[in-house]
Parts: C-alpha cells; structure tokens; sequence
C-alpha cells in the first residue's frame, strides 16, 4: 500500500535563511507522525508546504502514490489534508455549526440551511468526543474544547490527514488526554495524523513513529514504537556542536539585587517561582513557548501584577502592581514585542531614550531639551546606534537599531535590574553580538540581569546560570557547569536534568 | 551648533506655537488662503473690517471647543458631548443669574466647575471602566441637552439688558489701530492666550509628551512607566472645561440661549476643524496652529457662502462637508506617496 502522503526532497528558502533542505516524509494511513525538532528546525514550514500553505522551492509532493501540485490550502482540503494551526482559526461570535461550516455553509433556496446544518454538525461533534448543542456559541467552550471543534471541522471536510502544529501547547492535562482519546480513535478510523510537540513524553505516549528535523534537514527517525525514548529523541534533536560564542570571565557576583519569593502570576497562579538574581550576575530563563517566561517577567515589572508573593530589590520589598512602581524600584523591562511595546515608532530616536527619564530630567514639568538632546546623543555613541541623527523617527531604523534605542531608554534611568525579554528576536547576526558585548558589559558594572530567550545558543552562551521553565513553574535551575543543550531540553520538556559528574 | 535640523534655530517660542510645522498643515493654510483670495475677490464685503472682526470672533469661539477635542482625539479618543456642554452652560449661567440672582463669580465659577465635572467623568468611564469614548460621550451629548431642556422648561435663557461687564468679556472689541479701524474681538484674546498656552502644555512638557507618546503607542507608553490612565482623563477633563468656557462665551456673547438648539452640531465642527488642522482620528498627532487654521476655514467657508451665494445657504452643510472631504483625501493621497518614499 502506498503512503498516504508522501514529499521527497523538499526545499525551502526565505530570505537569508534556509528553512528546508532535501527533507523527505511519508506517512502511512491510520499512522500517528510526530515531528520533533528544536525551534528553527523547519517542522512548521514542512506542515504548511504539507497544508498547501507555502510552496516549496524543490521537491514532490504524493498523495496515494501519485504526484500532485498543491497550490493552496483548497487544493489540500480537495485532497484531505487538513491542517491546524496552533492559534486557532476560529470565529468567537459564531455558535459551533456555524464555525464548523464556515464558508460551506449549506444553503436552500440562498438562505442559510440551518436545520441541515445542526444536524451534520451535530455529528462531526460526537466524532471528536463533544456531546453539546451545535447551537452553543463558541467563545463559551474552554480553549481545549475549542481545539476539538476545529478538528471536527477538519473531519467535515472529509480530510483524511490532520495536521497539528503543537496542539497541545494552550491545553491542560485533562483537555490534553481528551485530545489524545480523540486522536486515537481517529487512528482507529484510518484517518493519520502528523503533529509537532515540545513535550516528548506526550511523543512517546501517542506517536507511531517520530521523524525528527534539525537545521531544515531530515535528522533520523524513530519507526519502532518501543524504540521511542527521551534521551533517544534529544541526541537526535540536538547532535551537533554547538559554536559557543566566548563567555565572559566569570567574577564573584555581588548582594541579591532582585529576589523574588512565591511569586504566582495571574498566568500561571498555581506555580509559585522563587527566584534570586546577584548584582553581576546574567540569569538566563529557558522553556518553550507558553512555559511562562514572559508572563513571569510581566509580573516581576508589575504588567500583570503578582496574584500572591513578593519581590525585592536590594532587600526593600516592592512587588510592583504596575510599571511605574517598577521603574522606581529600579527595575527596567526591555519587552518582548519590540515595536508593540517597547517602542514609540512613530516619535524621533530622542523622544523615545528620554521617555522613561523625562519626569525626573524636567523642570517644573517642562521638559528639559538640552538635556534630552545630551541624553540622545550620549547613548547613541555609547551603544553605537547608526542613525542619521537623535531626531530620526525610530520606525526608519534596523530592527537591531531599534532593540539599541530600547535599551538607551532603560539605561537612561540607570536600572538595579534588567529583565530582557527575547532580546536578540529577529535581529541579524552582528547586531546580536553587540548586544551580547553591552550586556555583558553592563553586567560588569554591578548590574543584575534576568533574561528570557528561546535561542538555545544565547542561554548557553550569555548566562552564569540559567532557570528552566515549563508549563508555569521553575522545573530546575542549571549551573554553569551544568547549562548543557540536553539539560536545557530535558528540563524544558517536563524530564529531569542530569547532573554533572565532576 | 551647526546642526542641520530643520526647526531647531527658530525661536523656542515660534516653535511651541506651531509643534510640528508638517507639509501637512502647510497644505491647509493654502487652502484657507485660497479661500479667502476667491471670497474677497468675488464679493466686496470680505475684506470690510466689521466682517473680518466677525471671522476672528467666531473663529476664535470655535477654535477654543476645538482645543478641547484635540487633547482627547491626541490620545486616540473622541468626545461627542461638547456642543451639549455648551448648551447646558450657555442656559445654565443665565438662568443662575437671572432667575435665580446667583452672583456673577459663584454662577462663573459653577459653570466652570461643571464642565470639570463633566470632563472628569467622562475620564472615569473610559479609564476605570473601559468604556468606549464614542459611547460615553454620545450618552453624554443626549443626557446634557435633555438636562438642559428640563431645568429651563424649554425656554429661551438670556440676560436681558443686564451683565453688559460680564457679557463685555464676549463683546469688547479692542481698537488696535485706531478709531474705526480693525478691533480686535475680546474673545479673540481670550481664545490666544489658551492656545499658546496649550500650544506650550502640548508641545513643551512633559504631560503633553505623555500625551502624544501614549496616543502614538499606548501599551509602549504604559511599559515605559506612563500613568496613561491618568493623562487620558487629564484630556477628557481639558476637553470639557474648554467646551464650558466656549458656551459661556457664546451665551454672553448672543444673549439667548434656546435649550433645544443651542450648540447644536458644535462637536462636530470641532472635531472637523482638529482633523482639518491635522490631528488624526488615530491618535497621537495634533498640533495647536493646524487648529487655528482648521477652525478659521470653518468659519470663512461659512462666511464665504453667505457673501458669495447666499442661495446656497440651505446647502452649508454639505459645502463644508464636501470641501472637509476633498482636504482628508488629498491628506491621505500625500502620506500614502510619502510611505512609498525609501526611508530618510
């Protein structure tokens, strides 16, 4: 019997990056696929070029053994490949046969045929486990539940491949064991899937087979079900060496500048996080997306402030409710979404250094334009920013450039701790170790730094050690000597490290 | 200093009144001219100095609601009550005076108070509650007319011949140039000095910085340490007190106020001449001369139909709103051209 689906030799380019290369994958029916890789690997591209989303630049595609063109996502539906995306496609404000029909609404006489349309509804519905009236709206479904209307959307198109980019990443236990009945009884009906997880001991729990990609390329697989293990799965995810770039040399760090006790966030209110961060010290925060990363940031520079727990800085406790008590605490967040939240695009590179300091620099509440001016020009030359001038408008400038401006901004009101969210996102190479350079430097000077980041190279390069998260909690802190890839993964998929034997 | 800058060595003052000199507000100061040039020469009365005092009067007036609605549309909101806060002051303070003999600085200074008030709740919905400008202002512009008709029973307030000192301060003409020359109207004054000074709030401190920066950005402003709720209701309590002064004004001024049609529409002009003067519906742009400028072609296209066709006047509406069109459109045209421009 041919596979299912199958691709050889798929290529795929984006600008400057090569996302896939000569990667093949077939999957049989009724087969449970899952598709491991570290972020960046290419998984996502190879679903969406599976999904008729993207097309790739080489490569065949087959589907029962006979070449097909996919040139978008109708001709994959035409063809019986759905594809899910890991935010849901749904309409809140419509009830679930309206989600289910979306577009294919069925029609009498070009009116919407909404008996026909409850009834079938009402059966793709008992297919994925709901027993709820097709009527219901759906924004009054749990986020798990939701998921299961989008797969019985999926099923509604006759698809006989589902493809599932982390769906399981925004359930619970629970929606997630619902999820996997569901999947197996679906595997049952002949119907494959193919679906993406962080978690590997969900990949031992339900996967067949396991095909792992690392750096756009196929990295081995896994066929025997029995064979199907953690340590197995990360050598293949991580086996290479890594490039480390050259660490600081490492010096006493100094008092407990931030410590934060038992701090629950409103993400994530059942996992209270301890944590201590040193004057000197580069505290690193690991985990995959929706670990809490960036919500326990949030909290720490009172955006979210703490549902129970406290913070300290230098010893006085403060547990900001919002950023302004933050900021006098001495704490600065340079934010995740760069140009949502940490950046006024629009205003002149000096409007945006001197916001946080503009109060404290102002006479009387005017600002003061000669020091704004100094400030700017102070800042541009210390971090080296290229731009034409301290009243450029900040949208003009390099992402890299920009991610300087944000940071100008907080050194400006000479911080205690700096919490860096994603701090190198989407800029290029030699920006990246400019920031490195500076953050070190800034370390040097006494400064305590806690930073979130999902680049693998950047938590074991820029941390003295290094915090892991997963699903809401600290799942372990890794020292020096014990920040490894493995260790990092191990911790971040819900295992335990390995101690270092010395 | 041999920064090339393009605004940087004009005077601090020259510059605090015009913010940001941007193509954009040149295009509507050539706009006015043009209408102007076409007024004066097809009708002999432009140019006459008892109509252009009329047009600095009414520009003025018109220009202070203005002032108001810009500070809340820089923050990316809207207030749609203003012309019924001018009803309610406009009946109110002579209905304090006359009927019920309040003193002139008491029946001022409530009326003054009330607009605060106003503005304060206002504030207080859209910050504490999240309520939507649009909607609370819209309840707002409803409530405060129908508020304004019940307490005076529908009936037309004024204040017959007395208060001529009060009413002096929307009457006086000053004579700059002489017996019967241009004089200049005393709310003109009135209307300058709170737009420099709003022009300097705006453009020279830090709330007004805030302002812009939390219009521009508002999640960006607040990770960056912004009180934003409380500058947005700082705008709305702005907004609001200016619409109270504005109707005191117009009440002294007309000596009549009829509850059911007493400021009618005035929101709109308001808010027609901000975006024509360059603030954007978006929030975070607005500059106090653009105001000026969009509140005077207000008032000359106004002027200009009634010298120059005045069996055109049942169509007012929709010349004004035709022309206000044509000026958002070749806006739009120029930005988009500009986007299309490789960045500086």
């Amino acid at each position: 019997m041919p596979p299912l689906v199958e691709v050889r030799g798929i290529s795929k380019r984006f600008p400057g990056v090569r996302a896939l290369d000569d990667v093949s994958l077939a999957v049989a029916p009724g087969e449970v696929l899952a598709l491991i890789g570290e972020n960046g690997a290419g998984k996502s591209t190879l679903l969406k070029i599976l999904a008729g989303v993207q097309s790739p630049d080489a490569g065949t595609m087959l589907v029962d053994g006979a070449a097909v063109r996919l040139r978008g996502v109708e001709d994959a539906l035409e063809l019986g490949i759905a594809l899910i995306h890991q935010e849901l496609n749904l309409a809140d404000n419509l009830d679930l046969a309206g989600n289910i029909f979306l577009g294919r609404e069925p029609r009498r006489a070009g009116f919407l045929d909404l008996a026909a349309m409850h009834r079938e509804a009402a059966h793709w519905l008992e297919m994925v486990g709901l027993d709820i009236d097709p009527a219901t709206p759906l924004d009054q479904l749990p986020i798990g539940r939701q998921q299961l209307v989008e797969i019985a959307k999926a099923l509604s198109t006759q698809a006989r491949l589902l493809i599932m980019d982390e769906p399981t990443s925004s359930l619970s236990t629970r929606e997630t064991e619902t999820l996997f009945g569901v999947v197996k009884d679906l595997r049952s009906r002949g119907v494959s899937v193919i679906w993406i997880s962080h978690r590997l001991g969900e990949v031992r729990e339900l996967a067949d087979r396991v095909v792992v990609l690392r750096d756009g390329k196929n990295a081995g697989e896994i066929a025997d079900r029995a064979e199907i293990e953690h340590d197995r799965m990360i050598r293949m995810m991580v086996g290479r060496d890594i490039d480390r770039l050259a660490r600081r040399p490492s010096h006493p760090p100094g008092e407990v500048v931030l410590a934060a006790r038992d701090l629950r966030t409103p993400a994530h209110p059942a996992h209270p996080v301890s944590l201590e961060v040193r004057a000197g010290e580069i505290v690193g925060i690991a985990g995959l997306v929706g670990a809490g990363r960036t919500e326990l940031l949030a909290t720490l520079f009172g955006i979210t402030p703490a549902v129970a727990g406290s913070v300290a800085v230098a010893g006085r406790p403060v547990t900001p409710r919002n950023p302004i008590a933050a900021i006098r605490a001495g704490l600065a967040l340079v934010p995740e979404d760069r140009k949502e939240q940490g950046l006024i695009l629009e205003m002149a590179v000096r409007e945006n250094m001197s916001l946080a300091v503009l109060w404290p620099e102002s006479r009387a509440g005017f600002i003061d334009a000669a020091a704004e001016r100094r400030l700017a020009r102070e800042m541009i030359a210390a971090l080296g920013i290229r731009t034409p001038g301290d009243r450029q408008t900040v949208r003009f400038l390099s992402g890299g450039n920009q991610q300087k401006v944000v940071l100008a901004k907080w050194l400006a009101m000479r911080p205690r701790v700096l919490l860096l969210d994603e701090p190198t996102r989407g800029i290029d190479v030699g920006a990246k170790a400019e920031i490195y350079d500076l953050v070190h430097r800034l370390a040097g000077e006494g400064l305590a730094v806690l930073f979130v980041s999902s680049e693998m190279e950047e938590i074991l390069s820029l941390s003295d050690r290094a915090f892991v998260m997963h699903e809401g909690r600290l799942a372990g802190m890794l020292s020096r000597d014990e920040l490894s890839e493995e260790n990092v993964m191990r911790l971040a998929a819900g295992g335990v490290a390995e101690r270092m034997t010395a | 200093m041999n920064e090339a800058a393009p605004t940087s060595d004009r005077p601090a003052a020259w510059r605090a009144l015009t913010g940001l000199v941007s193509p954009k507000i040149l295009g509507i100061i050539g706009l006015l001219a043009a209408v102007c040039l076409y007024t004066a020469l097809a009708s002999d009365n432009f140019l006459k100095v008892g109509n252009l005092e009329n047009i600095v009067h009414r520009t003025a007036l018109f220009g202070l609601l203005s002032i108001g609605v810009a500070f809340v549309i820089i923050t990316g909101g809207i207030d749609l009550s203003i012309g019924s806060v001018v009803c309610l002051v406009g009946v109110l303070l002579p209905w304090l005076l006359t009927t019920h003999g309040w003193s002139v600085p008491a029946a001022v200074g409530f009326v003054l108070g009330l607009g605060a008030v106003i503005g304060l709740v206002h504030g207080l919905l859209v910050t504490k509650l999240g309520l939507q400008p649009f909607v609370v202002t819209l309840c707002g512009l409803l409530v405060y007319r129908g508020v304004a008709r019940g307490l005076t029973q529908d009936q037309s307030q004024g204040f017959g011949t007395g208060f001529k000192g009060l009413r002096s301060l929307a009457t006086a003409r000053l004579p700059l140039f002489g017996e019967g020359g241009f004089e200049l109207p005393a709310t003109t004054l009135i209307f300058l000095v709170i737009a420099v000074a709003a022009a300097v709030f705006l453009n020279r401190t830090v709330w007004g910085r805030y302002l812009l920066a939390l219009g521009r950005n508002e999640q960006a402003a607040r990770y960056s340490g912004i009180d934003t709720g409380r500058m947005k209701l700082l705008a709305y309590v702005i907004s609001s007190t200016l619409a109270a002064l504005g109707g005191m004004l117009f009440v002294l001024d007309i000596n009549a106020a009829q509850p059911s049609d007493f400021g009618n529409f005035y929101e709109l002009y308001a808010i027609a001449a901000a975006v024509l003067g360059g603030c954007s519906l978006r929030g975070g742009e607005g500059s106090i001369l653009g105001l000026l400028v969009g509140s005077a072609l207000m008032v000359v296209l106004s002027n200009m139909i009634n010298l120059v066709h005045p069996r055109y006047q049942n169509v007012e509406f929709a010349i004004i709103g035709g022309v206000i069109l044509a000026g958002v459109i070749a806006d739009e045209l120029v930005r988009r051209a500009a986007r299309r421009r490789p960045a500086a």
